[in-house]
C-alpha cells in the first residue's frame, strides 16, 4: 500500500507529550488538583490506543467475522460500564448496566449495522475498516448522550421527588409527574450532539474529517463520509437516550404510580 | 362511605375506620406515630395491606391516578412546579373569594407567595379536581388564625355541599373539636376513637 501522508516518529509523538508534561507540571506548581488525572489519563491514552492499533492491523489483514464479533463485545461492555461509572446516584448494578447495554445495543449498533448494508454495501458486510471505526464513533458519541440524560433524569428527579409525589396525589399520571423532567434530560442528551452539528465546518472541522484529509482524502469526500457519521450519530443518540429514559422512568414508578426509588438505585 | 378494612401499614395494627357522607374525622397523635404514614397508604402512595373503599370503588379497581383523583391527600407543606399559579389548575370563582382571595391571584408568581398564602392555595388547587375523599395533613399549619378559621368554614361547606369525605390530621384538639364530629388518636400503634376505650 502506497502511503501519502507523512508518517510521525516516536520522536513526533515525544514533542507533543512534551506539552502535556508541562500542562502537568503547571497543575502542580499552582496546586490545581488535575496533575494527578491527567498523568494517568495521558498513559492511558497512549496504551490503549498503541493497543488497539496492534489489535486492528491484525484483525483487518484477517478479517475473521468471530474476532470482529469478540472486539464488538468488548467495545460494547467497556461502553456499559462507563455510563454507569458517570452517574452520581449509583443505579442499582446488573439493572442499569442492562439498560446501558440494551440502548447501546438497538441505537448504535443496528444503526451501524444499517449503514453497512444500506449506504456503505462493504463487502463482506463485517469489512473491520468500516464496520470497527464506525461502531467506535457512534459508541462514543452515544454513551456521552446516554450518560448525561440519565444522569440527569435520576438526579433531577430525585431533587424533585417531593414535587412528583405532589403531583401525584394531585391525580396526575406517573408520565405527566415526571414530564417535563424527562423533557429537560432529553435535551441535556442530545446537545453535545446538536452543537456539534451547529458547529460543524464553522467553528470546528470534526475529528474524523481531519484525519482523512490529513491522511490524504480530497476533502470534499472527506465531508461526504462526515455528513453520513454525523447523520449517524445524531439519529443513534437520539434513540439511545429515547429508549432509556422510557425504561428508567417507567422503573422509577411502580403499577400503582408510586415514586419508587428503591426499585432503581442503590442507596435511596 | 369512606371505610378502611384492616389497613396493614409498618409498625400499625390493622386500622379499621368508617367515615360517613359529609363526616370529617379528625385524626391526632405524636410526631412520627404514622399518621402521614396512614393518609399515604389511604391515598396509594405507599405499598400497603389491607383494602380502601371510597363509596363503591376500592383501590385496586380503578388505576392509581384515578383514585387520587378521588382520594385526594393534601400535604403539609404545599409544593409548586410552573411559575404562577393559574398555570397549576383551575379553580372556581366561589372558592377563590371564600379563602380571601381575589380572582387575580391566578397570575400570581408562585414564588412571590407566602408560605400561608401557598398553604392556602393548596387547598384551592385539591378542590379544584372535586375530590370525593379529602385526606388533610396538618392543613392548617402556617396559617393564622383567621385564614385557618377560614379553611376550616370551607372544607366543612365542601363536605356538606358535595357529601363528601375527610380525615383532618391535627395537633391542636380545639380545632379537630371545631372541623370533625369524631375524634380519633393514634398511639403506641393503635388507632383509638376518643372517648370511647
Amino acid at each position: 500500500m502506497k502511503t501519502e501522508f507523512i508518517v510521525l516518529s516516536a520522536y513526533d509523538l515525544m514533542l507533543a507529550s512534551l506539552l502535556v508534561l508541562a500542562l502537568i507540571g503547571l497543575g502542580a506548581r499552582f496546586g490545581l488538583g488535575v496533575s494527578r488525572t491527567l498523568t494517568v489519563a495521558a498513559i492511558r491514552t497512549t496504551v490503549q490506543l498503541l493497543l488497539v492499533g496492534l489489535v486492528l492491523e491484525a484483525v483487518f489483514t484477517r478479517a475473521r467475522l468471530s474476532w470482529i464479533l469478540l472486539i464488538i463485545l468488548v467495545m460494547m461492555t467497556v461502553a456499559s460500564w462507563e455510563i454507569l461509572a458517570r452517574q452520581k446516584r449509583k443505579l442499582k448494578g446488573w439493572w442499569g448496566f442492562g439498560v446501558s447495554a440494551f440502548s447501546l445495543f438497538i441505537s448504535s449498533f443496528m444503526i451501524t449495522l444499517l449503514a453497512l448494508f444500506a449506504v456503505i454495501g462493504a463487502d463482506p458486510w463485517y469489512t473491520p475498516q468500516y464496520m470497527i471505526p464506525l461502531l467506535g464513533m457512534l459508541l462514543g458519541n452515544t454513551m456521552n448522550g446516554i450518560a448525561l440524560g440519565m444522569d440527569r433524569l435520576v438526579q433531577t428527579a430525585w431533587q424533585q421527588r417531593a414535587v412528583i409525589e405532589q403531583r401525584l396525589m394531585l391525580g396526575q399520571r406517573d408520565s405527566e409527574a415526571i414530564r417535563e423532567i424527562v423533557r429537560d434530560s432529553m435535551r441535556a442528551g442530545m446537545i453535545p450532539i446538536i452543537n456539534a452539528m451547529a458547529a460543524a465546518g464553522v467553528v470546528s472541522l470534526p475529528g474524523m474529517m481531519t484525519g482523512q484529509i490529513l491522511a490524504g482524502s480530497p476533502p470534499v469526500e472527506a465531508v461526504k463520509y462526515q455528513i453520513l457519521i454525523m447523520f449517524l450519530v445524531t439519529s443513534g443518540t437520539g434513540f439511545a437516550v429515547i429508549t432509556v429514559l422510557k425504561l428508567i422512568a417507567g422503573r422509577m414508578f411502580d403499577a400503582r404510580e408510586r415514586l419508587r426509588f428503591d426499585r432503581l438505585l442503590r442507596e435511596h | 362511605m369512606l371505610r378502611l378494612e384492616d389497613l396493614q401499614i409498618p409498625d400499625i395494627e390493622a386500622v379499621n375506620l368508617t367515615v360517613a357522607p359529609a363526616e370529617c374525622v379528625g385524626l391526632s397523635g405524636e410526631s412520627g406515630c404514622g399518621k402521614t404514614r396512614l393518609l399515604r397508604a389511604i391515598a396509594d402512595m405507599d405499598e400497603h395491606g389491607g383494602q380502601v373503599y371510597a363509596e363503591d370503588i376500592t383501590q385496586d379497581q380503578v388505576k392509581a391516578h384515578e383514585w387520587r383523583r378521588r382520594v385526594t391527600l393534601l400535604p403539609s407543606e404545599s409544593l409548586w412546579w410552573f411559575d404562577t399559579v393559574g398555570q397549576h389548575f383551575r379553580a372556581h370563582q366561589k372558592y377563590i373569594e371564600a379563602l380571601g382571595f381575589t380572582t387575580d391571584v391566578m397570575n400570581w408568581n408562585v414564588s412571590r407567595c407566602s408560605s400561608g398564602e401557598k398553604q392556602r392555595l393548596s387547598v384551592l388547587r385539591m378542590l379544584a379536581n372535586a375530590p370525593r375523599v379529602l385526606l388533610l395533613d396538618e392543613p392548617t399549619a402556617n396559617l393564622d388564625d383567621a385564614n385557618a378559621r377560614r379553611v376550616e368554614q370551607m372544607v366543612s361547606d365542601y363536605l356538606e355541599e358535595h357529601r363528601a369525605f375527610a380525615i383532618w390530621v391535627s395537633h391542636d384538639i380545639e380545632q379537630l373539636r371545631r372541623v370533625s364530629q369524631r375524634q380519633c388518636r393514634l398511639s403506641q400503634g393503635r388507632l383509638m376513637e376518643v372517648g370511647q376505650v
